[in-house]
């Protein structure tokens, strides 16, 4: 019978492109946790999501808020006096979690990210405002106000992207991506 | 003349023409010769990478590729796009089974990564390449007693690229004191904008925001200076909001460092972009 790893040596795998050290360097002194600009608004710190993973307490780092609160200013992993890179740590916990369709409830940064990529697939470029408005209501009417307000500003200096754009060899571009992972008719 | 392939990104296109326009203005006269990328797609930003990581460095292999094709070095405005195609084009050299993946997919566009190029930041181009001396040269009307804070942001020195000070960098400020400006010492010129957090976490955003612009005004600041098209919009188009929010009263304008940088060599406004922001720079507009 094979062994399933466990939760702490799948995150460790996923993060094949990230720098030098493993979670497992980790000696918690909570450099990552006092230098996050956002860990006031996470419900586990970094330092704590680490000992979470280690502990291999799948549920509760699955469930956490904290990564889908990481903006990658990779600030903790310049700092990190083990070596490990913790914003991109943060981004591996973001591809399991949507993997494994474990999205907290009220967590848009999910269904943003892949509204993205699907827009990236198809387009090749990025188009702001298919980004922006699917959550205009997202934060209530004054929020709405506010946007649509900013939105309006943004048109009447020529910034607002009213079209998206496209690659010339979109076919082909496409064509490169499907080599990678066939996505079917996804884009 | 020293010349490039230049990957505008997404953004420059048209919320951060201005961008676009000052950079392409500056260069020439810098004697740097900019040839945009042909048909470049996006670098994935930071959001592809949330979803796939293969896929996304296919993105930034791509323009690698063309790039390389040119036999030129790639440079990028937007501190995201230059973070990306940076780490990919390491990446895919350190990691030959990697780079074989993602060639075999680039066959279908009749291209190949070598890993022949590096990647550049435009502010490292005008610093290094450029050089300060040869800057301060160019300078027709200094911006004399004009307070600037040099956001540096996230992307341009972290995570580390090659040797450069994370910590206490100072050739944003070596630029500004180059160009007649009066650099602001403010603790937090590398704290993150927030980044797409706007979008996806508002109220953490906007406390980013307001933290930063607070910090820059209380050291005396009259105007940022940026390299980054989400760093300027996150910290422009959201002061009306953060001060709705906090019951703050921020109005500080916020620059590309092109754009200064093209006041500086007596370029006009107009030619600048200068006109286009939701917080007017009154000291711009009169020159």
């Amino acid at each position: 019978m094979p062994v399933k790893p466990s939760f702490s040596s799948e995150i460790v795998n996923l993060l094949y492109s990230a720098e030098t050290n493993p979670v497992q360097s980790c000696i918690q002194c909570g450099t990552c946790s006092s230098t996050c600009p956002v860990a006031d608004f996470m419900d586990h710190s970094p330092r704590n999501i680490i000992a979470l993973i280690r502990a291999d307490l799948r549920k509760p780092v699955l469930s956490s808020n904290a990564f889908w609160y990481c903006a990658s200013c990779y600030q903790c992993t310049v700092r990190c006096p083990a070596g490990i890179d913790i914003a991109g740590m943060m981004y591996g916990l973001k591809r399991y979690s949507m993997w494994r369709n474990h999205i907290r409830r009220g967590t848009i940064g999910a269904d943003f990210s892949r509204r993205f990529a699907r827009m990236i697939l198809k387009n090749g470029k990025s188009f702001e405002p298919a980004l922006a408005t699917p959550y205009l209501f997202h934060y209530g009417l004054r929020t709405f106000l506010y946007d649509a307000r900013n939105a309006l500003a943004l048109f009447m200096k020529g910034r607002l992207p009213l079209f998206p754009k496209r690659l010339k060899r979109s076919a082909r571009f496409r064509g490169v991506l499907n080599r990678i992972i066939p996505m079917g008719r996804v884009a | 003349m020293k010349a490039y392939s230049y990957y505008p990104g997404c953004s420059l296109e048209k919320m951060a023409a201005s961008y676009h326009v000052s950079t392409m203005e500056v260069a020439q006269r810098l004697g740097v010769e900019l040839k945009e990328l042909e048909d470049w797609n996006c670098c994935g930003a930071t959001a592809y990478f949330h979803v796939d990581e293969l896929l996304a460095h296919t993105l930034s292999a791509r323009n690698l590729a063309i790039a390389e094709k040119t036999g030129l070095d790639l440079v990028a405005p937007c501190s995201g796009c230059y973070k990306n195609m940076y780490f990919t084009n390491a990446h895919l050299k350190e990691d030959p089974d990697l780079a074989e993946h993602i060639n075999y997919a680039l066959q279908e566009d009749d291209l190949q990564f070598s890993g022949s190029i590096q990647v550049r930041h435009l502010i490292e181009v005008f610093v290094r390449d450029v050089g300060i001396d040869e800057i301060k040269k160019r300078v027709s009307s200094p911006l004399k007693g004009l307070r600037v804070a040099p956001y540096y942001g996230c992307q341009v020195v972290r995570p580390q690229k090659d040797r450069e000070d994370v910590e206490h960098p100072r050739f944003f400020e070596d630029l500004l004191s180059a160009v007649g400006a009066t650099p602001t010492d403010y603790p937090l010129k590398l704290r993150c904008c927030g980044g797409s957090l706007i979008v996806t976490n508002r109220r953490a955003a906007l406390t980013m925001v307001r933290d930063l612009l607070q910090n820059a005004v209380d050291r005396g600041a009259q105007v940022i200076a940026t390299v980054c098209p989400l760093c300027q919009l996150n910290l422009e188009c959201y002061q009306r909001h953060v001060n709705r929010e906090f019951g703050t009263n921020l109005s500080l304008p916020i620059l590309y460092f092109t754009q200064l940088l093209g006041l500086a060599m007596g370029i006009p406004a107009k030619r600048l972009g200068i006109g286009t922001e939701l917080v007017a720079p009154a000291f711009a507009l009169a020159r």
